[in-house]
């Protein structure tokens, strides 16, 4: 990294998140005075073109990618046509002490004249919350699922290669060709389809608009710069800015500049989850850079640098902040955009190039919190890159994650899409997967397994409350058999998917009656030939996901009482339940059993990971392939996110040994401490669920730095990625551990139980050494040998 | 009364008191290690306290241990509560007590299994063999303390294409090591002091018969990787690492020499047994030093390295 970079690095890094309202205030005038004017679709399209024209423009010193969503860096919009925050969401944001965006007092003075009094009963959440049946309120509520959309709209998506290939005016003379062909005599939709091709049309010019107002204020500051340099770099960013987005680009820095613009557009037009995504960043820039390096126009250093402002770009925009009762939780400022790197070409070959190692040296070199980044991994990948990507991982950062590109090419071929269209595809958000550029593939909300399972043993009741949510399964008494409990829990499972789905289902109808995102559209294909929305089924696949949570925790749940009530006889279930309830009290030494002496999963052991596999099969066969509303399908998905720790707060202690309220197993991970067999054990028992049938699934593993030192360490994490993808693994991240968690693992060693160290001459977990011996690894650690 | 449990069939049985997966410093790419339980001699800085008798043993984990009293009402002699940790003279060994320990602070070190249950667990990690050139290293104890059983073993694995390889001290019957080599691809052999007298001293036995079977096994196996625990104050003087490093040169089959520092882990596994601590007053290696051991070991022109 330069002086320069540096710099704008340390800005980027130095500034503080605020909140700023004129996001919020330019779309409430331009409601208030244009409500009833145009059909929704046209309204959302000049409602959009309304903020490019009159939104601030930001250009920061030095800064070569130019454009801010706020009005200067780290100014986070407000989106009350979705959800409008209250008075005290803006105070709590303002004062809570993590995770806080500075609120000050003319934006609540703002929220408290023109905002909240347009926006109260009309934002899309507090319809959505109205329409949406007690049912689906009461298990809300208990903490059987999250929900997704009310809070931010169907995103999740990802750009393919198009924008390289065609400027807004392509794209319009595409959407004028749609309308042209409408046949308003044998098509009942033909009325709706042109209001959706009028608002893409009228989106296309907003963002022209937007760029050309970028090249107005660099041309006036050309004026007044005093250094040549300087002087000559704005004028290059107004060239660029007049050339892209309204065409093609023509070089490394307009291309740059053309994804950011569109990145700016869509994260502008609506809040979509995961902000937006350049996905095969590297593939997409390779000839821009080749065509740079040989006709003498860019250097690799150039190159690096230009590349590094638009990182920089993504770190300057943290998530927008929730409302309600979550804002008094800390959340996180990551925005989930996710870039990937390698992987392979639509024709089948390797995909990676020299802009690999160079994004993966930017990841090294710069640490930044934003943008994700990942490695898709496919048998074609050269090791070389597998290991760059290692010895960037074994940082410690966390970054970048490992994917499985022929899995995910897998997967996408089993829902349905054309191989081609796959392997253009990749991963976004956390592991999630997708036909890049051709896709709305919506999360919607994380799914509690572990609490079907204790209404299950409480016959549809829940216990924290005593509220009935479930369906009478019958009581535990007449469960004679494991099978038997078992078909139980899938009838409860089955019946809480049903009222999900029921729910998701409105929700994305009200999206697409109410909230079309024509820009989004303009980006996906194909939604301009079919003169359809994003929101509304207009993209070429459309999966809706959703996310089971704490497969680990629920197998052991299951293992415990397999082994303990129905094999050993050592409890019934009806006593167990009744401790369960009682959180263990009195029975410390059952608890302890079930820590150690029952099958758990994570150490392949076919015991327990058979019960995986079940419990696995049993949420595919609830959720996956059932219709959405927009003509595609429901697909399950393996990821937490942070949900396990909220999912195990609402449920009391369970027979895998846990105690009421401690979080849940995280993706498809064992549970934290129950996996003692060491790092092939685990990759072989999440091995056995047949992750293709998923739409991403999530591993985690944990080592100290001592254990993946030096080359050999490199090649070790290398042989393990290796073998887990060979086994159909979809995604793999290794936590490089600290001699700060060695401690913490000192303190609190039953949550961290399958903490590996080595030792001398073998391997140990840490938390069976004598104390004196732990402080000498601890103190080892440190200096990085062993 | 329970009676002890019966020996153990020389055949098909093999007593083995760990299955370590993972393991990646005991010979080329990713392996499992099989520690069979039994050796002859006597390491005063010996890592692995629990391989030592032929028996199964009991072995506490202090860390582990609640203090539930669980394992006192199992046991027929009501021994074995944590305040009678010492008198293990009275135990059977009938394990009734680590079935019952809820938490797995009680464990037997050792148990009687069959070559296909060895192999059986041992197999679950092929995928990773096959992927960094790994397999299966057996280790213990001295493995050739169990000649038949690592016979059978290693017949088994071979019978699979699993790569194999065997840690020795050295000190076995020469016919015992000359049937083992046709069966195992690659030996680690520990070389720990040149000096006899030092030898007998430090680890009970005598280096003579190490020596010759080590020259024997260099006429008739061509992959042999030198292991040397360096252990400060006892074997890490110029000598002897230089005549250990010269004996090393002077095998043909030698590819690789390994030296091993010293890390004081004993001291913690034998407080698991309950044995007298032995000597915690060794200290671990600097790294410098180590250094300086490999750069001496290097002068024979075979690679070397530190570690395993």
């Amino acid at each position: 990294m330069n002086e320069r970079t540096d710099r704008l690095r340390r800005a980027s890094l130095n500034a503080a998140p605020s909140i700023s309202p004129e996001r919020a205030i330019l779309v409430t005038e331009f409601y208030q005075s244009h409500s009833g004017q145009y059909s929704v679709p046209v309204m959302r399209a000049k409602c959009f073109d309304h903020l490019c024209a009159h939104k601030t423009i930001f250009i920061g010193p030095e800064e070569l990618i130019v454009g801010e969503r706020g009005p200067f860096p780290k100014a986070v919009p407000t989106y009350p046509e979705l959800t409008c925050h209250s008075i005290d969401d803006l105070e709590i944001l303002n004062s809570r002490p993590k995770i806080s965006y500075r609120v000050d007092s003319s934006c609540i003075e703002s929220y408290r004249k023109t905002v909240i009094p347009y926006w109260q009963n009309r934002s899309l959440r507090d319809r959505l919350f109205q329409e949406l049946p007690k049912e689906w309120h009461d298990a809300y509520e208990a903490g059987i699922y999250t929900e997704f959309m009310e809070q931010r709209a169907p995103g999740h998506t990802v750009l393919d290669d198009k924008i390289y290939r065609k400027g807004m005016l392509d794209f319009k003379a595409d959407i004028a060709a749609s309308i042209a062909g409408l046949d308003f005599t044998s098509d009942p939709a033909a009325y709706a389809r042109r209001e959706a091709l009028k608002a893409m049309d009228v989106s296309c010019d907003a963002v022209i608009r937007f760029a050309a107002r970028h090249a107005e204020l660099a041309e006036e500051l050309a004026k007044g710069e005093g250094s040549e340099t300087r002087k000559a770099e704005l004028l290059k960013i107004a060239h660029v800015c007049r050339h892209v987005p309204a065409h093609a680009p023509r070089d490394f820095h307009e291309a740059l500049q053309y994804y950011w613009f569109c990145h700016l557009a869509v994260i502008t037009e609506l809040n979509g989850w995961d902000a937006f995504n350049p996905g095969h960043l590297d593939q997409h820039m390779l000839p821009f850079y080749q065509k740079g390096v040989a006709d003498g126009a860019l250097t690799p250093e150039s190159a690096r640098e230009l590349m590094e402002a638009f990182f920089i770009k993504f770190n300057n925009h943290p998530s927008p902040p929730k409302v309600g009762v979550t804002a008094a939780e800390s959340g996180t400022y990551t925005d989930f955009a996710n870039i990937n790197i390698a992987g392979l070409l639509p024709d089948g070959s390797d995909g990676s190039n020299d802009i690999s190692h160079m994004l993966l040296d930017i990841v090294e070199d710069m640490h930044l919190l934003q943008p994700s980044t990942n490695v898709q991994v496919s048998r074609k990948t050269p090791d070389e890159v597998l290991k760059h990507a290692l010895r960037v991982i074994r940082k410690g950062y966390g970054f970048p994650s490992l994917f499985n590109a022929d899995s995910v090419v897998e997967e996408q071929i089993r829902q349905g899409k054309t191989l081609e269209d796959a392997r253009a595809g990749g991963c976004s958000g956390c592991v999630e997967v997708g036909a890049f550029g051709k896709e709305a593939y919506i999360l919607t909300g994380y799914f509690n397994l572990v609490k079907i399972l204790e209404l299950t043993l409480h016959n549809g009741m829940d216990p924290k409350t005593g509220n009935r949510l479930g369906i009478e399964t019958g009581t535990v008494e007449r469960f004679h058999s494991f099978d038997a409990l078992f078909e139980a829990f899938k009838t409860q499972l089955n019946h809480f998917v049903h009222i999900k789905i029921r729910g998701n289902q409105i929700i994305e109808q009200i999206y697409a009656a109410s909230m079309p995102a024509p820009f989004l559209s303009v980006l996906i294909d194909d939604c301009i030939k079919t003169g359809k929305d994003y929101n509304a089924g207009g993209a070429r696949y459309n999966n809706t996901f959703i996310q089971a949570v704490g497969i680990g925790s629920l197998t052991d749940c299951f293992s415990g009482i397999r082994h303990l009530v129905f094999e050993k006889n050592e409890v019934s279930l009806v006593d167990l339940v009744g401790i369960l309830d009682s959180n263990f009290e009195g029975h410390e030494a059952l608890r302890q059993k079930m820590l150690n002496k029952v099958p758990r999963y994570g150490n392949d052991l076919d015991a327990a990971d058979g019960i995986m596999v079940k419990i696995f099969q049993a949420a595919f066969d609830a959720i996956d392939g059932r219709p959405n509303s927009k003509g595609g399908q429901y697909r399950l998905e393996m990821l937490p996110t942070t949900s396990h720790v909220y999912f195990g707060s609402v449920i009391g202690a369970m027979p895998d040994g846990r105690l009421a309220g401690v979080p849940l197993s995280e993706g498809i991970s064992p549970v934290q401490g129950a996996d003692r067999n060491g790092p092939t054990a685990v990759i072989k028992s999440a091995g056995k669920m047949d992750q293709v049938k998923t739409g991403g699934a999530l591993l985690n593993l944990k080592f100290t730095p001592a254990l993946v030192a030096g080359e050999d360490g490199i090649t070790y994490l290398f042989h393990l990625v290796r073998s887990y993808f060979k086994l159909d693994g979809h995604h793999i991240q290794f936590n490089v551990v600290s001699a700060d968690l060695l401690k913490k693992a000192r303190a609190y060693p039953d949550q961290y139980r399958d903490m590996i160290v080595r030792v001398a001459g073998y391997s140990d977990y840490f938390c069976d050494l004598t104390p004196a011996l732990q402080n000498e690894i601890i103190a080892r650690t440190e200096h990085q040998s062993f | 009364m329970i009676p002890p449990p019966s020996k153990i069939s020389a055949i098909t049985d093999g007593m083995v008191f760990n299955i370590q997966k993972f393991s990646v410093h005991d010979g080329p790419g990713i392996r499992t290690t099989v520690f069979l339980k039994g050796c002859p001699l006597r390491c005063v800085w010996c890592h692995n306290p629990e391989s030592w008798q032929p028996e199964p043993e009991m072995t506490v984990m202090e860390a582990r241990c609640i203090q539930c009293g669980t394992c006192r009402d199992a046991c027929p002699e009501h021994l074995f509560y944590r305040d009678d940790l010492s008198d293990f003279t009275r135990c059977y060994r009938c394990g009734q007590c680590v079935e019952a320990c809820p938490t797995g602070a009680r464990q037997m070190a050792g148990r009687s299994m069959t070559v296909n249950q060895v192999v059986d667990q041992v197999m679950k990690d092929r995928i990773f063999y096959d992927d960094s050139g790994g397999g299966v290293t057996i280790s213990g104890g001295e493995p050739l303390f169990q000649p038949e059983f690592l016979a059978d073993l290693l017949t088994a694995l071979k019978k699979r294409g699993i790569h194999t390889a065997v840690d020795t001290s050295g000190f076995c019957p020469q016919d015992d090591l000359v049937a083992i080599a046709r069966l195992t691809d690659l030996f680690l052999f520990d070389i720990k002091l040149m000096d006899e007298e030092k030898h007998r001293r430090m680890t009970g036995v005598s280096n003579r018969p190490i020596i010759e079977n080590l020259q024997e096994l260099g006429r008739i196996h061509s992959h042999i990787w030198i292991r040397i625990p360096v252990i400060p104050g006892i074997n890490d003087d110029d000598d002897n690492i230089q005549s250990t490093a010269c004996l090393a040169a002077s095998i043909p089959g030698v590819r690789q020499i390994n030296l091993l520092p010293y890390h004081p882990l004993g001291v913690s596994k034998f407080r698991r047994f309950n044995r007298p601590v032995l000597p915690s007053d060794i200290p671990g290696l600097p790294e410098e030093r180590l250094k300086q051991r490999v750069a001496l070991v290097a002068k024979t022109g075979i690679p070397t390295r530190s570690g395993g």
